[in-house]
């Protein structure tokens, strides 16, 4: 936000707060720690607001959910902002002070009435106006979001909408008031840290605009830098099928099974000239590549950090020996380069973190010692003497305000780019479970009770006018593939919306379905808003084999 | 934890065994003794639960109070004079500690609990021979030892209530003290009082989530990984061969410490540590028991 990617509080200030709201996030199932934090916060008398299509296991416990139709969350947003500007609720001392284009903004959400709202998010006005009021006027607040924001083509519009908010209202800066996305991978803050964005050197130093940061970095590594960004994963597949990417070196990741349209990105992938996959398993993509690399699992077989959501660095550990011929991912990286000519050396995780501090002045102070001493230390964290940063952006409320003013960023609402129609009339969401995480690679080998395989959810009305039974098996089709799976009836869904997860491709390849619609900033597919059919199978339910097609309907 | 209206900042003076010690406003006895150097035997407390007063092994000699105070939740008052190691204290910790390891199998609870058995002479053998196994309630005058079968009912820990002094700790972490689950409580009264799902039913058929928790506060092994059972069953399960690694959970983007227990190069048991701000020691389902994928990397995929 506002410059370097990370949430501004610390969880501790959950507990803490008067007011949480988590938008677009069933935090109690993806991230139940940190939902933890949440609890106790309402326990400690915290509102709490959740904002989802679902009434997922998180609403459960709000004061109020707010059911909204896949994919208005700026419409929802923006009615907000304008409910607090007319109810005369903006905080004009943070406002006048730290903001800048707050009267575009009052133009852009102008046409954004209640009663618009309602009737495009399907939220009803009165309950837009207890959030927009109530996050006006709350002491603290705390503003959470997880890929129900970001997993749409206009992510960080979506993103823009929520910030906008927080600005509004002063919410961001202080103890108790923050703007928070949680992380869905152990260590997707961390890659973000280490400059793993197309445009970022590590430490968020701008590959572009940052001369500076590019010297520094020439400097120690004798070697020019180009000041040009490189391409994020959807623009890569992209220029898979345009043929100007031909070879790919994949770590750690299985996008055959994990990226929108998943039929057309094994297929772009299956068509390089040469796929290299590091892994810990032979994924599906790995199936795919002429060369495997086999990796040690980087949380327990090696030494290194992690960044988690609250920006804390925190050491892992290697506490098994690997299997034999797993290397560590460093070793296999400096054996890379020494076959292209270039001698790193044996270098420990230790070293290669040393070099980051030197010149990622936000990680300057993080020494290992410290961070086992500290138990991790949240950056920004500049000198061996500072303890870490809780919070983000307090810069904002000095007097005068240090460092430059927060924009806002008014955005306009845009449906999903995979309409509803006649055809395709029912709403497919996406999700995790709570026991499982991605395609499975890691949590398909335990067996927690929970896990009853993959089912279509769907709404009792739904159900009932359908005709179907719980169990039976369907068919769901999309403009791009179909697939076969049984249905749960779950009366967590509003009439017209269905979810899956993505955990079991192997069983059920949801993302045979999904839309390969991606945000033209962040690059993330929209995920979450596909629209599907549902057909009642002419035959008796069948075994709970795999039935997967992939032809594309007509 | 909830200091009531204490004020930050102030301190409080309290003698603990004749020496002066002070500690912060709001402080529980407990934490003088601590900050003291003391060690306060408990079996029913833990630092990231609120305390339940019921096992009273803790219990220390207040001066002016009557009856002997449980020092886990008794707050400290200015000029307390404290005694932890007392005559009336020692009998009464060496009677609660003989009548629950008389009644119940403490063989597998940590080895700090077979220390106090031993420092304060506690003989559980004095009480006789335990009373034969029965499935039936006792009849008024009788004892009898209750016949609780080991409930092995699901692939990822097991429940074995012969080992359990209803210390409450699973039912608080489940509870509001961490986990907000709700799927166990104590049920029945007095004798038939126990740890209960609803309606006593399997676990898989109960509101639990499997995070884990309530092993993770259980002080006697009543609550165990499938994987420890296991093993202590085959006679395999061996503590000093075993190393503990903090790591991170390779999950969620939340950052939990795990504690990985690996023995003969494989993790046996997942804990996590109490003084971490993250977790307090609380994890869920994935972080827990979620490891498999890295042991028996053989074959091809999932």
């Amino acid at each position: 936000m506002f410059g370097a990617g990370g949430g501004t509080s610390s969880y501790r200030e959950i507990e803490e707060t008067d007011l949480i709201i988590l938008w677009g996030s069933n935090a109690r199932e993806t991230h139940p720690i940190f939902y933890h934090h949440v609890l106790r916060g309402v326990k400690n008398g915290a509102r709490l607001y959740v904002v989802d299509p679902r009434r997922t296991a998180s609403a459960e416990w709000a004061h109020l959910w707010l059911g909204l139709d896949v994919g208005t969350d700026i419409a929802l947003a923006n009615a907000v902002g304008r409910e607090i500007i007319h109810a005369g609720l903006v905080n004009w001392q943070f406002v006048e002070r730290a903001t800048t284009g707050f009267e575009k903004y009052r133009e852009a959400v102008e046409p954004y009435t209640l009663e618009w709202a309602e009737k495009v998010t399907g939220v009803p006005a009165w309950a837009i106006r207890q959030l927009a009021h109530d996050y006006a006027r709350a002491d603290r607040a705390e503003l959470c979001w997880t890929l129900g924001i970001t997993e749409h083509h206009n992510a960080v519009d979506n993103v823009f909408a929520l910030i906008n908010l927080a600005l509004l209202t002063g919410h961001v800066g202080r103890y108790g008031s923050g703007l928070n996305p949680l992380r869905g991978q152990n260590n997707v803050q961390g890659g973000g840290d280490m400059g793993a964005l197309p445009n970022k050197l590590p430490g968020f130093q701008d590959i572009e605009e940052d001369a500076a940061a590019r010297a520094r970095f020439e400097a120690a590594w004798g070697c020019t830098i180009q000041p040009k960004r490189g391409m994020h994963i959807s623009q890569m597949f992209e220029a898979m099928a345009s043929g100007n990417l031909r070879g790919l070196l994949v770590i750690g990741e299985n996008p055959a099974q994990s990226e929108a349209d998943a039929g057309r990105a094994a297929r772009l992938l299956s068509q390089l000239d040469h796929l290299i996959v590091q892994d810990i398993f032979l994924t599906k993509t790995a199936e795919l590549a002429e060369v495997v690399l086999p990796a040690t699992a980087s949380w327990a077989e090696t030494e290194g950090t992690v960044t988690s959501s609250e920006r804390r660095v925190q050491r892992v550990h290697r506490a098994l020996v690997p299997p034999e011929g797993a290397r560590d991912d460093i070793e296999i990286l400096t054996e890379l380069a020494r076959r292209m000519g270039h001698d790193w050396g044996h270098l420990t995780a230790e070293q290669i973190w040393d070099e980051c501090r030197s010149l990622s002045p936000m990680h300057r102070g993080m020494r290992y010692d410290r961070l086992e001493a500290m138990g991790g230390i949240q950056w920004p964290c500049p000198s061996e003497d500072h303890p870490g940063t809780p919070f983000l952006h307090g810069r904002l409320w000095k007097d005068p305000v240090e460092g430059p003013l927060a924009p806002f960023q008014p955005v306009q609402y845009e449906p999903p780019v995979d309409a509803l129609s006649d055809e395709y009339p029912i709403r497919l969401t996406t999700g995790r479970r709570l026991e499982a995480y991605n395609t499975g690679v890691q949590s398909g080998r335990y067996h927690p009770p929970l896990a009853k395989g993959e089912h279509l959810h769907l709404a009792p009305e739904d159900m009932r006018a359908l005709g179907l039974q719980e169990e039976e098996r369907v068919r769901v089709v999309s403009r791009r593939g179909a697939l076969e799976v049984p249905v749960h009836q779950d009366p967590a869904l509003r009439p017209g919306l269905a979810f899956l997860s993505f955990h079991y491709p192997d069983q059920v390849n949801t993302n045979l379905l999904t839309v390969d619609r991606w945000d033209p900033k962040s690059g993330t597919a929209e995920f979450k808003a596909t629209a599907i059919r549902v057909e009642k199978l002419a035959v008796p339910a069948q075994p709970a084999q795999d039935v997967q097609t992939m032809e594309v309907p007509t | 934890m909830n200091r009531g209206a204490a004020v930050e900042g102030r301190t409080v003076t309290v003698s603990i065994d004749g020496r002066p010690v002070e500690v912060e406003e709001g402080s529980t006895i407990r934490e003088a003794c601590v900050a003291a150097g003391v060690e306060v035997p408990t079996l029913c407390y833990l630092e990231n639960l609120a305390p339940v007063n019921v096992c009273r092994v803790c219990v220390v000699e207040l001066e002016g109070s009557r009856a002997l105070v449980p020092s886990c939740s008794r707050k400290v008052e200015p000029g307390m004079q404290v005694r932890t190691d007392s005559p009336r204290v020692r009998q009464s910790r060496r009677m609660v500690l003989e009548l629950l390891a008389s009644a119940t199998d403490l063989s597998a609870a940590g080895e700090e609990v077979h220390r106090w058995i031993e420092a304060y002479g506690a003989e559980p053998d004095r009480w006789g021979e335990p009373a034969p196994y029965t499935a039936d309630a006792p009849t008024p005058g009788s004892a009898v030892t209750l016949e609780q079968p080991v409930k092995v009912d699901n692939p990822l820990y097991v429940r074995d209530y012969s080992r359990c002094i209803l210390c409450y700790k699973c039912v608080e972490a489940c509870g509001d003290q961490a986990q907000f689950t709700f799927a166990i409580a104590v049920a029945g009264r007095g004798f038939d009082a126990h740890i209960s799902t609803e309606y006593d039913v399997k676990l898989p058929e109960s509101a639990c989530v499997y995070c884990g928790n309530c092993i993770g506060v259980c002080p006697t092994g009543a609550l165990m990984f499938r994987s420890e059972y296991e093993m202590r069953e085959a006679g395999t399960w061996d503590p000093q061969r075993q190393t503990v690694t903090d790591t991170i959970c390779p999950y969620c983007g939340v950052g939990c410490t795990l504690e990985l227990h690996v023995q003969d190069n494989r993790i046996v048991k997942v804990t996590s540590p109490l003084d971490r701000e993250v977790t307090r020691g609380h994890l869920c389902v994935k972080g827990r028991f979620g490891f498999e994928f890295v042991q028996d990397r053989g074959s091809a995929t999932p």
